[in-house]
């Protein structure tokens, strides 16, 4: 067997021009789960960073915050905001962890940052390439950090990241989205990386294919408090763009870590650990084993889609609008067993 | 000098095989894409309606031949709100088997609002059995997708459904970008029951699916840290025999989804060996066997 290029190879030597430009962002660039279309209405919520900063956060944990993300579609209403995101206080520095999903959720954060201490930000990390946790990196240019990610991160984004800007325009209406940039990780994490924040340390670890290819956990050793990322949902549907089976095994390594609470990417702020788990185990298992016994019956994939893990619909919010995706992605993934 | 898109939609053109091409053709096509293109970046609805699309596009592949309402001889069936754009299930159903004097040829599929809107052509044969073919696409935006077959005396048959993408989001789904480079070229075949026969004769129509590992890249796709272009890599010939006659040819391009895959139907009395041939852009080419085994019924 011959291999032809790899995808990452340059073959064709030709700058792309301002028009190719525009072409690829309108165009084939990879999908994201947590983007669809709300609503039309693009009513801009405006950007306001004053009197919200105190009070949008919770300390979970001494020197944890997070911001709770709502289970809704990314919207001009919410400004993207419906990830869990935050900050753990060390002595000496502040690490961020995710932006939220516009530059105006991430100004919010760092006016929270703000609120209780002029430490430096000095990292600023990003679970994952979705775009409700990305989108806020342009707040933090101006603290010059180091903005960190999984060893797949820079593709991932390179990938998606103008598709995601020009398709959330689109749904959001422009202004929610003002000031907000694609940035890409300049430090990469390929399997695990310890920063000091003065008396405190996190332990970053780079996951195999779980919710997507590119996932960043963050341990906060002091509190033992880890930051999951998409990796870990509840309440909202946890939404495959990665792989189902990876996933589990990957929930499986995370189950190890003698964490005494984790955050998960949406859910409540802080949830027990491992039994936090639970929800979503249940959740993935039964579409696999829907799947597996709709694929052995010679199902298509029509059929599927339609049936698979609907016992779980009353179980979660967003069901309907994530559940036939994360079917039709698993039924892919499974044919080939 | 051509660009980038211009070699990858001259490519995929000159891989329609039964369609002879001139430059010009080859240049309108680039100009419709361009312009669906530049529309959808700029997030502007075309003016165009849908049949005008089509109209724009039906010279191009079809010339000036009439094309029939196929209501007769196809059923399309595909999700009205696709839930994942880039991996779209779409089934066409052949409502007459081939008969040895009237038999369908070939099925082009097209997505009229896809850069690419030439998805496959599928060539069949008596062999065939029933012309019925399923498989995954992506699709760019709300759009008609069309099936036109033309059975062995010429003539041309269409049926066509709307499919809406979900919302902006429409893309290919690359959620594993290394794990299809890495298997790259495997193949799978799901081998179904046999359709029971009216008369209890021994040949009998078999259904079967042929699944193959490829990233199936568009060449549209930019690398934002260069800013050169991803390189279009996809399958573009697939051959099924049994045994010695071939019971499908298909030519695809960009509108397959990742992990091209087909379900198919051939006659056969049970015995003998699947063989599929794939090659894709880089030239790369894939052949494996397996021998029939159908499965039993499941009722």
């Amino acid at each position: 067997m011959r291999y032809g290029n790899r995808a990452t190879e340059m073959r064709y030597g030709n700058r792309a021009t301002e028009m190719s430009t525009t072409l690829a962002a309108g165009l084939l660039a990879a999908v994201v789960g947590i983007c669809l279309v709300s609503s039309t209405h693009h009513a801009f919520a405006g950007c306001n960073t004053d009197g919200v900063a105190r009070t949008m956060v919770e300390e979970i944990a001494p020197g944890i915050f997070v911001r709770p993300g709502v289970h809704e579609t990314m919207s001009g209403e919410n400004n993207g905001g419906i990830a869990n995101i935050g900050f753990v206080l060390g002595t000496n520095a502040v690490a961020v962890i995710d932006t939220g999903g516009s530059a105006c959720d991430g100004q919010r954060l760092r006016a929270a940052v703000r609120s209780r201490t002029d430490l430096p930000i000095r990292f600023v990390i990003n679970t994952h390439v979705h775009p409700d946790h990305v989108f806020g990196n342009a707040a933090f240019k101006q603290d010059n950090p180091r903005f960190i990610g999984h060893g797949q991160l820079p593709r991932a984004i390179a990938a998606r990241g103008p598709h995601y800007l020009t398709a959330n325009r689109t749904i959001m209406g422009a202004d929610a989205l003002a000031g907000t940039e694609i940035i890409a990780p300049n430090l990469t994490v390929d399997d695990r990386m310890e920063l000091d924040l003065g008396g405190r340390t996190l332990e970053l670890t780079a996951h195999n294919v779980g919710h997507t290819d590119n996932d960043l956990t963050v341990f906060d050793v002091k509190t033992g408090t880890l930051w999951t990322g998409d990796l870990v949902f509840q309440g909202h549907l946890p939404v495959v763009d990665g792989s189902l089976k990876g996933w589990l095994t990957v929930m499986d390594e995370l189950s190890r870590i003698p964490a005494n609470r984790a955050i998960p990417g949406h859910g409540p702020v802080s949830i027990p650990w491992p039994a936090g788990l639970r929800p979503q185990r249940q959740y993935l298992t039964v579409l696999i084993q829907d799947l597996r016994r709709l694929i052995a019956e010679g199902r298509t994939m029509n059929h599927a889609i339609e049936i698979a893990a609907r016992s779980e619909r009353s179980a979660w919010k967003m069901f309907d609008e994530f559940n036939p995706r994360n079917a039709s992605a698993g039924f892919a993934e499974l044919e080939w067993e | 000098m051509l660009t980038d898109m211009q070699r990858v939609q001259t490519k995929m053109t000159s891989h329609a095989g039964a369609y002879t091409h001139s430059p010009d053709r080859h240049l309108w096509l680039v100009l419709i894409t361009a312009i669906s293109l530049l529309a959808a970046s700029i997030g502007v609805s075309p003016a165009l309606a849908a049949e005008d699309v089509w109209a724009d596009l039906k010279p191009d592949l079809f010339e000036d031949r009439t094309i029939n309402d196929g209501s007769e001889w196809l059923a399309l069936d595909a999700p009205y709100r696709a839930h994942d754009a880039a991996l779209v299930p779409i089934k066409i159903v052949a409502l007459k088997r081939q008969a040895s004097d009237t038999y369908i040829k070939s099925i082009t599929l097209v997505i009229d609002k896809n850069p690419a809107p030439l998805a496959a052509v599928f060539k069949l044969s008596r062999e065939s059995g029933l012309a019925s073919v399923s498989t995954r696409v992506r699709v760019n935006a709300y759009t008609h997708i069309r099936a036109i077959a033309e059975t062995s005396d010429g003539s041309l048959f269409m049926v066509s459904r709307f499919v809406k993408a979900s919302g902006g989001c429409s893309a290919p789904s690359q959620k594993n970008l290394n794990e299809s480079l890495a298997k790259m070229g495997l193949m799978k075949l799901r081998q179904y029951s046999p359709i029971p026969s009216a008369d209890g004769a021994t040949k009998r129509v078999h259904e079967a699916q042929l699944m193959i590992r490829h990233p199936n890249t568009s060449g549209l796709q930019m690398d934002q840290i260069t800013g050169y272009y991803i390189p279009a890599h996809f399958v573009d010939e697939i051959e099924v025999r049994h045994g010695d006659k071939t019971v499908l040819s298909i030519e695809g391009a960009i509108s397959l989804s990742e992990d091209p895959t087909v379900r198919f139907h051939y006659v056969s009395e049970g015995e003998g060996e699947l063989t599929a041939r794939i090659e894709d852009t880089e030239g790369n080419v894939f052949e494996k066997s397996w021998p029939v085994a159908p499965a039993p019924a499941i009722n």
